[in-house]
């Protein structure tokens, strides 16, 4: 075991802002040993928006649980410029699936809450607080209870307390999954602008492979049963972010095909074969 | 045609109750006093008919007018005014307590396994079951009752209070996580406001129980000023108008006290009202 002199020292060469090197995660459920995660390698960049799409029990949440730090107890190493992730920190936020309000807080307090451990000034915080607000566009709604609001609304509010912290990197953990098809394209679009706006780096993670393509600089295709990494797919500049636009729909079908799902519905474990072998 | 009104009838049945709609005044403020007036009214007429022999169960009128002379001469209210202040000491120390520890349990791993099942099996005993062995250690006095009736609060205001923070879900748990929060962020901002519907629940149950247990010490124990002081006057020198106006009394103080418990709620918990 590399001491964590030894690990920064490594972690200076490599200009990555967040590592994940081989890391294997394994549960025990019902006293059988399932591996959830399995020699996971991915290295994002600063400013970066990474998609991870695959089939529900691929380990992707797993995946952000871990570099979350909520849980340390796997193999391998999750690095942050070059250190260790140890335990959660103020520099990684999340947006959960549920928006996870606390009800009895209205928005601002809500968001707010975010800025308990910060070290900051009364002031500052409220005007990180407005500004956040501002930017999601609930300026009007800083005075009412997560009750009161839509699901769209609600999970604006999740995004404004992940941002309000100015984290390095928003995770995002199929965030917009519990909201209908209209809000869900429209929150696309606010997300983009707001991690353009923010500079925030960005992990998504999503069985969207739509919204993986829309909002990904790159599209991680995990297989599950071990979950692992099946390919990495860049999503050029070549592909403008029209969902309509012939290279968008390209690399849409080329996602879906990863994933096992043909464009005709034929051929399809063909085709999964092919690629995995 | 008959047949056609009665299946007429029978669907609209299904959609809305027959009849005008209730007036908002009668539905909402009268209907429940509907049956205690039932009751006062058949009190009346087993009275008057002569079907109750009236030794036992004097008319209204006669209760109302000893509870004129009693409260006119200052004589009961002096009474029940040593009864709620017996009752207020006693509910304040038991609540206060039990949601200190019903707080901590929550709270702490270790004394939940330590005290949780001391505690349930406390839960079990009556609590008239205490009556002997607290008078035997703090005596029949006033010390005796006011920690009787401080026992029967103390339990529903631990019980709901425990229960209400380690009901906390396990995603707020791993929210207070992700934002760093410490202990004591995380019982400011999650645990407390998260229990509080029922630390509430718990206050009520504990004002409840702490009334009936004042009455209840009022009677086992030693005689002293109160409501109770004077049913056991009532009982010996065979007062049925006194018990019987005691009675109503007690009543009107545990709705009184159901009304303000239920108002502060409302007003506490405003979130819960979209």
């Amino acid at each position: 075991m590399t001491g964590p002199v030894a690990i920064s020292e490594q972690g200076r060469g490599q200009s990555h802002a967040l590592e994940i090197a081989d890391v294997s995660k394994r549960f025990s459920v019902a006293g059988r040993r399932v591996q959830a995660l399995s020699h996971i390698r991915l290295a994002v960049d600063d400013g970066e928006f990474v998609s991870i799409v695959g089939a529900s029990g691929c380990g992707k949440s797993t995946l952000l649980r871990l570099v979350l730090g909520l849980d340390t107890d796997y193999d391998g190493d999750i690095r942050v410029d070059g250190h260790r992730v140890e335990r959660p920190g103020l520099d990684r936020s999340i947006v959960f699936q549920e928006h996870r309000l606390l009800p009895w807080l209205n928005v601002e307090a809500n968001v707010a809450a975010a800025l308990r451990q910060s070290g900051l000034g009364a002031a500052e915080r409220g005007e990180l607080v407005r500004d956040h607000l501002h930017l999601v566009g609930l300026d009007q709604f800083a005075k009412a209870y997560p009750a009161q609001l839509s699901g769209g609304m609600a999970q604006r509010v999740a995004i404004a307390r992940a941002l309000v912290t100015k984290p390095r990197f928003l995770l995002l953990d199929e965030p917009l999954g519990a909201l209908d098809a209209l809000t869900r394209l429209r929150l696309q679009d606010e997300l983009q602008r707001i991690v353009r706006h923010e500079g925030t780096t960005a992990v998504l993670v999503t069985h969207d492979v739509d919204e993986a393509v829309y909002l990904g600089d790159r599209i991680v295709i995990m297989h599950p049963h071990p979950g692992r990494i099946a390919t990495i797919l860049p999503v050029t500049d070549a592909v403008s972010r029209d969902r309509s636009d012939p290279n968008f729909i390209r690399l849409r079908d080329e996602v879906l095909s990863w994933l096992g799902v043909s464009r005709t519905g034929i051929d399809a474990d063909a085709e999964l074969a092919r690629r995995s072998a | 045609m008959s047949l056609i009104t009665i299946a007429g009838r029978e669907r609209l049945s299904h959609t809305a109750p027959i009849g005008p709609p209730p007036s908002p005044f009668l539905g909402r403020h009268l209907r429940p006093l509907a049956v205690p007036i039932a009751l006062l009214a058949i009190w009346e007429l087993l009275a008057h008919a002569g079907v109750a022999d009236p030794r036992f169960l004097p008319p209204l009128e006669e209760v109302v007018a000893r509870g004129v002379a009693e409260f006119s001469r200052g004589g009961l209210a002096f009474n029940l005014l040593a009864s709620l202040e017996r009752d207020l000491i006693g509910f304040v120390c038991g609540s206060v307590a039990g949601i200190a520890l019903g707080l901590a349990i929550g709270f702490s791993r270790l004394l939940e396994r330590l005290l949780g099942p001391v505690l349930l099996v406390h839960r079990q005993i009556a609590l008239f079951a205490w009556v002997p062995l607290i008078s035997m250690w703090f005596g029949g006095g006033e010390a005796g009752k006011v920690v009787f009736i401080a026992l029967a609060a103390f339990q529903p205001a631990l019980i709901n209070t425990w229960q209400g923070v380690s009901g906390i879900p396990r995603s707020y748990r791993e929210l207070a996580e992700v934002l760093t929060f410490g202990w004591f962020d995380f019982a400011r901002i999650i645990a407390i406001p998260g229990a509080l519907p029922q630390i509430f629940t718990g206050l009520h149950s504990a004002l409840i129980y702490a009334w009936t247990a004042t009455v209840g010490a009022e009677l086992l124990l030693n005689i002293a000023p109160g409501i109770g002081g004077r049913m056991n006057e009532g009982q010996h020198l065979f007062h049925m108008d006194l018990l019987l106006l005691c009675i109503l009394l007690l009543g009107g103080v545990g709705v009184v006290f159901n009304v303000i418990a239920g108002s502060l709620e409302h007003r506490l918990l405003r979130w819960r009202i979209p």
